[in-house]
């Protein structure tokens, strides 16, 4: 017995020793034939959902990266990642080091991930070689990684927040676009009438990265911020739980919003009842036109406010620095063709020419706000963009903050969508518990 | 290469004095050459994974060190000890995905086996349209997990779901339409879909055993006056017996370790009551980044298990010796 299973043992590790020598074997051969590309570079990159759906950011981005690989001979496979997915596929790629080379972010995660190391530093040689730092705007490049080290992302696409009104309901009820909090709540509860389906709010409760945002925002009008300037967690502390309950309560006492909405997982959803009329107010980022021209609804039937503070706040930040930044991922093969590749992204013509279609706000000093023919909106936009928007929190814990605090808001809107209360202590323990999961990863 | 040469070169030898004991060896390894294949590969897919999972439970392996492993640090119990922290945050919610996980599987496996029990009794007498029945009845079982869940996700929208529809509009039995998906009714609805997806399974394997159940047994039975409940307790359940050993096992393991039904149908937005384990670690590990904590509840995991499956096993085999 015991010679046999020694025998068996022996024959075992032989055979495994062989897969793996066949494995690495293998393994050498493509990457030595592939060190050596015969002329033609092929990028991969992962773009995110930035139009009105996945095949319509393919429609526009091919004719665009067909031009690069035409000026240049280098060619680029793109695949777009919804926002669901886009997070954990990432993580998955810096895990395993197999990702492409060239990667859209959420720009709010970009200092968690330079902290992670998998990417490739736009050291002054680099960021020389894709135009400079200086044909960036300020605030947007600021967003790219931690203050004082080399940022490891850039930006391409600028986003930010704003409260789309409908004119006609507006003025049928004789209203005037809010410019206070107060305001904006009378205003909501005046177009409210749950009878006819009709509500003065749609927002996305059950978005995790919507509620989050809004977190923030309401806590910046307070003055609170969610991290200490050593990167701590402050979730719990007044301004941060008064700023979430004042949201939470558009849905518990003001009722302007309809209870479904905790079902919204996606922005869409709001947007899309805002452009066919069951609601007259949204908040969302200024990509929102792009559905609500797919909806029918024509850029002069809406107007933009800036998301409005409560009367006396203490600042009047009225949305954060969104938007998408590109990276490069530090193992990548190509590290010229992907610098360069992020040159022509981040040129004047490019985003002339995506700035329609994905509705985004310049990056670069030099660029004009396309995304809307309607001037009042564009001016508003870009005002909130360059005067009124903060940047998240600058700290490697941020994406934490993004999940526990959003997952912890669905939560509380599906208590209160579902009939029970949220009461301000409720808030705090959830919030206490949303710290306590960040401080375990992070301290 | 060297054994296979071996084998023939000694059985060309005859001259040497022949011992019994060695040509019973003669072709010695072919079992282990059939085995050889399987057992590579469940040390590649699941051996090595799982050591590894098991050390990375000891490390501080957060996203400071993700994108190279070797340079996290070592944690000692530290993973262990918060989710044991049954106080703080993190253990308290582990408990309490733990425990929603032993109710849920409970009632899954529970309900799933009546039904398949009663179907595959059911079934059992031939008549017309049997085959009908037994390929309707492996529907959910055979759809792909995806297409299936997410149509019942579709179902149980609160606005434009059809159970809503039918539940309100049509029967009248509710006034308000109530969230399936979130608050509270979120468990109800995935004990219900995961049924749904799991009694055919049941229904599939009981159906195979009762095939071994000859005819007379119950002939005999009904001479001595038996009626159907009786016949079913005390000769379709023992019969069956074997059967039903495996199968509540491996449906109680399937139904505790199950990801595929939450993920599905609840997305990203998965309410707490809805937060089975294997979703609970994948949110820990992913969510925060923290792959360390993740793999030791992963740990505790496999040891619950495995525990729960020797228990089980050791009172069931004990049985049947005494029997």
């Amino acid at each position: 017995m015991k010679t046999r299973v020694l025998t068996a043992t022996v024959a075992v590790t032989a055979l495994l020793l062989g897969v793996t020598a066949a494995c690495s074997s293998g393994s050498s051969s493509s990457s030595s034939s592939s060190a050596k590309p015969a002329g033609d570079v092929t990028l991969n990159y992962w773009a995110s959902n930035q139009g009105t759906s996945l095949d319509n950011d393919k429609q526009v981005l091919t004719p665009v990266l067909d031009a690069f690989t035409k000026e240049t001979g280098t060619k680029v496979k793109m695949e777009v990642i919804g926002w669901s997915d886009l997070q954990t596929r990432i993580q998955t790629a810096v895990t395993s080091g197999q990702g492409p080379d060239v990667v859209n972010i959420g720009n709010t995660w970009a200092v968690s991930l330079q902290a992670t190391g998998a990417f490739m530093p736009f050291g002054t040689a680099e960021m020389k070689t894709i135009g400079g730092a200086d044909k960036f705007v300020k605030t947007a490049l600021e967003t790219g990684g931690k203050k004082g080290s080399d940022l490891t992302s850039v930006p391409v696409y600028g986003l930010a927040y704003g409260m789309y009104y409908n004119k006609a309901m507006f003025a049928a009820a004789g209203l005037q676009p809010p410019t206070t909090w107060e305001e904006m709540v009378t205003d909501a509860k005046a177009l409210t009438d749950p009878a006819k389906k009709q509500y003065g709010f749609a927002l996305a409760a059950g978005s995790y990265t919507e509620n989050n945002h809004f977190a923030f925002i309401t806590s910046a009008q307070n003055g609170a911020d969610v991290f200490d300037a050593k990167g701590n967690p402050t979730f719990t502390q007044d301004g941060v739980v008064d700023g979430i309950m004042r949201y939470l309560d558009l849905m518990q006492t003001d009722k302007v919003v309809n209870p479904a909405n905790a079902q919204y997982d996606n922005g869409s959803f709001a947007v899309t009842d805002f452009a066919t009329g069951k609601v007259a107010m949204i908040l969302n980022q200024n990509n929102a036109d792009a559905t609500i021209a797919s909806n029918g609804m024509t850029s002069d039937k809406y107007g933009v406010v800036a998301f409005p503070a409560p009367k006396g706040a203490k600042t009047d930040v009225a949305s954060h620095v969104a938007g998408i930044n590109l990276s490069i991922f530090k193992n990548t093969k190509y590290k010229d063709q992907s610098l360069a590749f992020v040159k022509y992204m981040t040129s004047p013509a490019v985003q002339e020419q995506l700035g329609k279609p994905f509705a985004s706000l310049p990056v670069l000093k030099a660029g004009k706000a396309v995304f809307t023919d309607n001037a009042a909106e564009a001016k508003t936009f870009t005002d909130i963009y360059n005067n009124r928007a903060k940047p998240l929190p600058l700290v490697p814990a941020e994406d934490q903050y993004e999940t526990t605090v959003g997952k912890a808001m669905n939560g509380l809107f599906a208590t209160i969508a579902t009939g029970g209360t949220v009461t301000r202590d409720n808030v705090k323990a959830a919030m206490k518990t949303a710290q306590e999961q960040v401080a375990a990863s992070v301290g | 290469m060297a054994a296979t040469t071996a084998g023939p070169a000694s059985a060309a030898t005859p001259t040497r004095p022949v011992n019994r004991a060695r040509r019973r060896q003669q072709g010695w390894w072919l079992p282990y050459a059939l085995l050889a294949p399987a057992v590579v590969l469940e040390l590649i897919i699941h051996v090595v994974p799982m050591l590894t999972g098991i050390y990375m439970s000891f490390l501080k392996l957060t996203k400071f060190f993700i994108s190279n492993w070797s340079a996290a640090p070592f944690a000692g119990l530290h993973n262990y000890q918060l989710a044991f922290d049954f106080n703080a945050a993190i253990g308290h919610a582990l408990l309490q995905s733990f425990l929603i996980t032993c109710a849920y599987s409970a009632i899954v496996v529970g309900v799933a086996w009546v039904l398949g029990m009663a179907a595959a009794v059911v079934l059992q007498r031939s008549f017309r349209g049997r085959a009908a029945f037994r390929t309707l009845f492996l529907v959910p079982y055979a759809l792909p997990v995806y297409a299936g869940v997410i149509t019942w996700n579709f179902m149980l929208q609160r606005d434009t779901g059809v159970v809503n529809h039918v539940l309100v509009d049509n029967l009248g039995l509710l006034n308000n339409k109530p969230f399936w998906l979130i608050g509270s009714n979120a468990f109800v609805s995935l004990l219900v879909v995961a049924i749904w997806r799991m009694w055919p399974f049941a229904f599939l394997m009981l159906m195979a055993g009762l095939q071994s159940v000859p005819n007379d047994v119950y002939e005999a039975s009904a001479v001595d006056g038996a009626r159907a409940f009786r016949q079913w307790r005390s000769i379709t359940v023992p019969m069956v017996r074997p059967v039903n050993v495996v199968l509540v096992l491996v449906m109680f393991l399937w139904v505790f370790n199950d990801f595929n039904t939450p993920y599905v149908l609840f997305g990203t937005a998965q309410p707490p009551a809805g937060d089975l384990i294997s979703f609970h670690i994948y949110n820990a590990s992913f969510l925060t980044w923290n792959f360390g904590l993740g793999s030791a509840m992963s740990v505790l995991l496999l040891l619950f298990l495995l525990l729960v499956t020797g228990i089980y096993l050791a009172v069931v085999n004990r049985r049947s010796q005494r029997a």
